[in-house]
């Protein structure tokens, strides 16, 4: 009979309460997270839940068919790649010009309340934030457009524009989240080695070209991290953002592949084409996210865990 | 002379431009609360500004006296409770293990890659629906709690602080007889207090501002939490609120404006995240850069 040594016995009892700790652990993301990742079959599948995720009739690739001919497949695919990555772009270059100008002031106190100040949206729900949003650029009463008919100009139905919506999308995602950017941006400014600026004012630098050749690059390869982990952000146009700010009227260009995926599986029951689009958002999503992840690695020796 | 006069006009014009971009996060915050503080006629006439019109408390008292406001905010109290005590307990439980090195723990990188995977990739949203309803979780507040008992960026960030502590420690606890178990509730936990502290607030508002697993999971809106509830109010003027209902008490109803109704019940969803947030901030960084940047 197989024995096992004695000081593997040993190791074992001594590990053992670690892997009871991991236990009750290990079981919920089995069940919610892996067991969902065997239910991508019914995107296989003419599936119908009461027969669960093996027994429906299979279907091969019918349901990505079908997606594929629908209509608007394409334009929800493109404002999808089109409203995140100008977000990215925004949610980049907006607090880092902002910490830059933020670093320069020179009171403290100032520099710490505006701080706390901006990055307050920053924790509130899209629930929330679109209520106040509907509110303040609503065409009516909204301050937004009392402000604009003061001007003497039209007021405009922000909400209900197609040409605006992406715009409205970006900008509002970018004044929610910019003060996130900004303390994180802060943060890697404060950890510039201070001798920099010393010797550089000692050398006649004014504090414009200390900010544009000191503080600039030394936040670079925080930057750069931030912007090579957000690739893996492609698809993610922001469900809860859009889903409660949009409307049928915006759909042409406000409508991303999350909302579609829900208006599809839960609103119209259609499981199986609901899912082939989810697989077909995680896949891409994966590629996209294994490719930061190696990247960052690789060049800014970034890594998890 | 003259650069230090430049110098002092940007100074100027870049407290103004930031003064100016803290304005403009604070004011759509204030001008909710004002509005739920003017009269209703004021709201509707669009009059409101950064102070309220003739100030009135009637929408407090009608939102804090309505039923459905009330359950909708017990639902997301228990929610909390439950949802932090939950995810805290299961953070630490993963995140000791996962601080020892492969030597110390057979199959660590296997359990850490094990959760982490789930953070790039998942079933999406339908399969994860109905692995959901296959386990008969729908309607049940547990649907809300077990999906997301594990966090598992909470463990990465607080397995990178476990690991920062001194090895000693642990090594000698581990000499002297004590079992995993005690070192890491005796001593663990107690030296990362902050960072738990942190994490606490974290969950909180994870769970507070949760509310698409609430329209989803729950079928019957007496179990929306808060954020499903407002979700379902400021989309459309809740039917159920008007079943019943004499069409000139409608009339009086919309008359209360909404806008003010509306703009009261936003805030009092806001203020609870909104009295917290300030304390979460010298842990940004630790949050974000949860791996660790050499160099």
């Amino acid at each position: 009979m197989f024995k096992l040594k004695p000081a593997t016995m040993t190791r074992f009892r001594v590990q053992l309460p670690m892997h009871l700790m991991l236990l009750p652990c290990v079981i919920p993301v089995l069940i919610f997270s892996y067991y969902p990742m065997v239910g991508i079959v019914i995107a296989f599948e003419r599936f119908f839940p009461n027969r669960g995720f093996f027994h429906s009739p299979f279907v091969g690739f019918k349901n990505f068919e079908y997606v594929l001919n629908l209509p608007n497949t394409y334009q929800v695919l493109w404002n999808t790649v089109f409203i995140s990555a100008m977000k990215i772009v925004a949610g980049i270059v907006v607090p880092v010009l902002f910490s830059i100008l933020l670093d320069l002031v020179r009171s403290s106190r100032v520099r710490r309340t505006v701080q706390t100040i901006v990055y307050m949206p920053y924790f509130l729900s899209w629930v929330i934030l679109s209520g106040i949003l509907i509110d303040v650029l609503s065409p009516n009463s909204g301050v937004v457009n009392q402000l604009i008919k003061m001007l003497g100009m039209e007021p405009v139905f922000f909400l209900a524009n197609e040409k605006l919506f992406p715009f409205v999308l970006v900008v509002t995602d970018t004044w929610k989240n910019f003060g996130y950017g900004t303390v994180i941006f802060l943060a890697a400014i404060a950890g510039i080695a201070p001798s920099l600026y010393e010797s550089s004012w000692i050398d006649g630098a004014n504090r414009f070209q200390q900010a544009i050749h000191i503080t600039l690059p030394g936040m670079l390869p925080i930057v750069a991290l931030i912007a090579t982990l957000s690739l893996g952000d492609v698809l993610n146009a922001g469900f809860d953002q859009v889903f409660n700010l949009y409307s049928p009227v915006v759909y042409r260009t406000g409508d991303i592949l999350d909302t579609l995926v829900y208006r599809v599986g839960l609103l119209n029951s259609q499981y199986g084409v609901a899912a082939a689009i989810g697989l077909f958002k995680s896949v891409v999503s994966i590629i996209f996210i294994g490719t930061a992840y190696w990247l960052s690695g690789r060049f800014l020796e970034y890594r998890v865990f | 002379m003259e650069a230090q006069q430049g110098s002092r006009l940007f100074d100027t014009l870049n407290l103004a431009f930031l003064v100016f971009a803290a304005a403009l996060c604070l004011f759509p915050i204030i001008n909710v609360l004002s509005v739920s503080l003017s009269s209703s006629s004021a709201a509707a006439a669009g009059q409101v500004g950064i102070w309220p019109v003739e100030f009135s408390l009637s929408s407090y008292s009608y939102a804090l006296t309505k039923k459905s406001f009330l359950t909708a905010f017990v639902v997301s109290l228990k929610r909390v409770a439950l949802g932090i005590g939950v995810n805290m307990l299961l953070t630490i439980l993963a995140a000791y293990p996962l601080s020892k090195t492969k030597r110390e723990l057979w199959g660590r990188n296997l359990y850490a890659w094990f959760f982490f995977f789930t953070m790039i990739f998942n079933g999406g949203l339908i399969p994860w629906y109905m692995v959901i309803k296959q386990v008969g979780l729908i309607d049940n507040i547990l649907a809300l709690i077990l999906p997301t008992a594990v966090q598992v960026f909470f463990v990465l960030v607080l397995m990178n602080f476990f690991r920062q502590l001194p090895k000693e420690i642990s090594e000698s606890a581990l000499i002297d007889g004590a079992g995993h178990w005690s070192i890491m509730w005796k001593i663990h936990v107690p030296l990362s207090l902050p960072s738990i502290a942190t994490l606490v607030l974290f969950s909180f508002v994870f769970h507070w501002n949760s509310w698409f697993d609430g329209l989803i999971l729950m079928t019957s809106p007496a179990r929306y939490p808060l954020q499903t509830y407002m979700q379902a109010i400021l989309e459309v003027v809740d039917p159920l609120r008007l079943k019943g209902m004499t069409a000139e008490q409608i009339a009086e109803l919309m008359k209360v404006s909404n806008r003010t109704l509306k703009s009261s019940q936003i805030f009092i969803a806001a203020a609870p995240v909104l009295a917290v947030y300030p304390f979460l901030q010298k842990y940004f960084m630790k949050g974000l850069l949860l791996g660790s940047v050499k160099g």
